[in-house]
């Protein structure tokens, strides 16, 4: 249970083990929620709760401790904002495979507002493990434990998140209707 | 038309989370495969796209000062009182300092090497401080080995590794427990890895691998030298490079 009751050397401990993750809290937060104001928000609701259970941390990982508590605080609020019908979409395989055009494809990795906006449009579940791969570094383990997947299915899971981005860059258009959104 | 192989061993192999024994067979597969060869080339300019366009967003600076302040600790509890209560806290003030000055004597007499990786830390730490990254700042292997001649009584061993999107980003001189180290920097996305070099002597080196104050490091041997990797990057991000190292 939490406690209330750190002292000082469990804050000093807490800033020197946790606080260095903040950036890789806040962008986890970011990609999952859209907007920044409500990244900021959840991340510092999720550093209040993982100051709280700091007691539960002993060792280990602290960032994958840390961005598993982000990723739960920002599915609640996903919940609470109604921003998001639970669905879990790593269990539905039926990503369309367009033709591909590989110059639309090209000019499209180029382009920082597509990718920007392919990577929103992709499923939660999708993006998280595509942010936590290319952007955080984290590998597959860590991914499993943040994400509470067993560690066998990570690999399938971003060889399709890496397909279906491909699709959005190369048809966003079309988005809605294939994500049921 | 395809192949088992791209949806799934693949990615395994572009992330860089098969053996040796398995990213040799892939490779392997590769040389056969051309289904899987042009998938992976889809792969890593998916990822290169990616990487490039800087989508990390870092936590803006006033976030960071917010939480510090609301954090409930000790300090918030002053409240409590005076007169007897204080005794209590005297009492649990004089525990930790036993505590304290105990946990220091181990520290103090338990092993070099733990007070190394702290100071390789620290040092790594420094390094983010505006301006302090790199004394040179060089992408190219031959402009930062020459700039340690006469200033360390050996040569680092110089290399870059942009190839394995590891880019050499230049070279500083470091201090690690009196003794000058030479630091090389390196890319990762968005972070740095310091890895730091020194001749290799079995009293002070580093060893091992693990997380001090929410930074990785893993030391290794190579040739006479004894390296150091420190970074904010996954374990496995920074074994990579220690792989690199050791292969080179």
């Amino acid at each position: 249970m939490a406690t209330d009751v750190l002292n000082e050397d469990d804050r000093s401990r807490f800033e020197a083990i946790v606080m260095p993750h903040l950036d890789a809290a806040y962008n986890l937060a970011r990609w999952l929620l859209g907007g920044r104001n409500e990244a900021e928000d959840v991340t510092q609701d999720a550093m209040l709760r993982a100051y709280r259970f700091f007691n539960t941390f002993h060792s280990g990982d602290a960032r994958a401790w840390l961005l598993q508590i982000v990723r739960n605080c920002c599915y609640t609020w996903l919940q609470k904002n109604r921003k998001w019908v639970d669905v879990d979409e790593l269990d539905d395989a039926s990503v369309p495979r367009e033709k591909e055009t590989p110059e639309t494809l090209a000019i499209s990795l180029n382009d920082r507002e597509r990718l920007t906006r392919a990577l929103e449009q992709l499923s939660p579940h999708f993006r998280e493990i595509l942010v936590l791969r290319e952007l955080e570094g984290c590998s597959y383990k860590e991914i499993a434990a943040i994400t509470s997947r067993p560690i066998g299915t990570i690999m399938s899971a971003l060889a399709r998140a890496r397909q279906q981005l491909r699709v959005l860059l190369i048809a966003p258009a079309s988005k809605e209707a294939r994500l049921g959104l | 038309m395809g192949c088992e192989l791209a949806q799934t061993r693949l990615h395994a192999y572009l992330d860089g989370e098969l053996d040796a024994t398995g990213s040799a067979d892939f490779n392997q597969h590769l040389r056969n495969c051309p289904v899987c060869a042009g998938a992976l080339e889809e792969e890593e300019a998916l990822r290169q796209g990616l990487q490039q366009a800087r989508l990390y967003s870092r936590a803006p600076a006033g976030l960071k000062l917010r939480i510090a302040e609301s954090l409930p600790g000790i300090r918030a509890q002053k409240s409590a009182g005076l007169g007897l209560i204080s005794w209590r806290w005297f009492a649990v003030a004089m525990a930790l300092l036993l505590a304290a000055f105990v946990g220091w004597r181990q520290l103090s007499i338990g092993n070099q090497r733990t007070a190394a990786v702290v100071a390789a830390v620290d040092a790594h730490l420094r390094s983010l401080q505006p301006g302090h990254l790199a004394d040179v700042q060089s992408t190219d292997q031959h402009t930062v080995k020459p700039w340690f001649d006469g200033k360390l009584d050996f040569a680092p061993p110089v290399r870059d590794f942009s190839s394995a999107d590891f880019p050499l980003l230049g070279g500083r001189l470091d201090v690690i427990e009196g003794r000058t180290v030479a630091a090389l920097v390196y890319g990762r996305r968005k972070h740095f890895i310091s890895v730091f070099v020194e001749k290799a002597a079995p009293d002070t080196s580093w060893s091992g691998s693990g997380e001090a104050q929410g930074y990785h490091w893993t030391a290794w041997n190579k040739d006479g030298f004894t390296f150091c990797g420190v970074s904010d990057v996954s374990s496995a991000d920074l074994n990579r490079l220690k792989e690199l190292f050791i292969q080179e």
